[in-house]
């Protein structure tokens, strides 16, 4: 049963990646190209979630 | 060319986009809400954590093949509480699991906690900054397909660590989709308030699941 749910999981991310793909492509062919610095500020929010994570995972070890 | 210049709006389009950020949050709201009574109708009746599995393929069939094609009517709205409500419902059954380990509350607590300040702190600055995010959507799409393939990969190899590589990393990648989704209801690009609702729904949920997995196998010594 669980191996059966498994391979359901499976089929539908597959099918995923199926639909998502031409978005994709199409997106990092022809998207908007972001400058060095808009690329910056949101890796540095992104580094703000880390580090939020990194946080939350020390206080619960406490 | 500098993507984040554009156009400055009307008035009828800046209250456009305003009414759709309002219809999203209501609406938002009350799928999260719906969500948490049907976990909790789910441990009450302590479900099998194997329903999670099945829940997770319910609801992305829908979300899939029916939410596209309701979105524009009244029948959309039932489509995503039906989808919210098999993910809840699903959520319950992990929740369980979490909630019976020696620090199950805490983990599960920080979780939902963790989960809401990252929300709230990306909405707050995508809103308050009006930037132009719109530049991520190859990185993100890329991002998802590879975090698919490696999804795929650990259903079956269930290793430990790649199962926390894959939440790190999907924190990060529905972070930058919260930032995307945001900037473009804001800035009028998301016209389909069932859509975006969709969209941040998503996001808020594979951060708490993902934040939960991480938790759980970090507060473990």
């Amino acid at each position: 049963m669980e191996l059966a749910l498994k391979i359901g999981v499976a089929i539908i991310l597959v099918m995923m990646i199926w639909r998502l793909y031409p978005a994709a492509r199409e997106q990092m062919r022809n998207g908007p190209k972001g400058t060095g610095k808009e690329w910056q500020s949101v890796a540095l929010v992104l580094l703000a979630v880390a580090a939020f994570v990194v946080f939350l995972i020390f206080s619960v070890r406490g | 060319m500098n993507q984040s210049i554009s156009a400055p709006r009307s008035q009828e389009q800046i209250l456009s986009s305003n009414k759709v950020l309002k219809n999203t949050y209501l609406l938002l709201s009350a799928t999260l809400f719906f969500s948490a009574v049907m976990a909790a109708v789910s441990i009450f009746l302590q479900v099998s954590p194997m329903f999670y599995l099945g829940s997770v393929i319910g609801a992305m069939v829908l979300g899939m093949f029916v939410l596209p094609r309701t979105a524009n009517s009244a029948s959309g709205i039932g489509v995503i509480f039906l989808i919210t409500g098999l993910l809840g419902f699903g959520l319950g059954a992990i929740l369980q699991m979490y909630l019976a380990l020696p620090k199950g509350p805490q983990i599960v607590g920080t979780a939902l906690a963790g989960t809401g300040i990252i929300f709230l702190g990306l909405s707050g600055y995508a809103l308050t900054t009006r930037k132009n995010f719109n530049f991520m959507g190859g990185f993100l799409f890329a991002g998802m397909i590879a975090l698919a393939v490696a999804i795929i990969a650990n259903l079956f190899l269930a290793m430990p660590a790649l199962s926390m590589a894959i939440s790190a990393a999907m924190i990060l990648v529905m972070s930058g989709f919260i930032l995307w989704d945001t900037s473009r209801i804001a800035r009028g690009e998301e016209t389909n308030y069932i859509m975006a609702t969709y969209g941040i729904y998503l996001s808020i949920f594979n951060i708490f699941i993902s934040l939960l997995n991480l938790l759980g196998i970090m507060s473990e010594d």
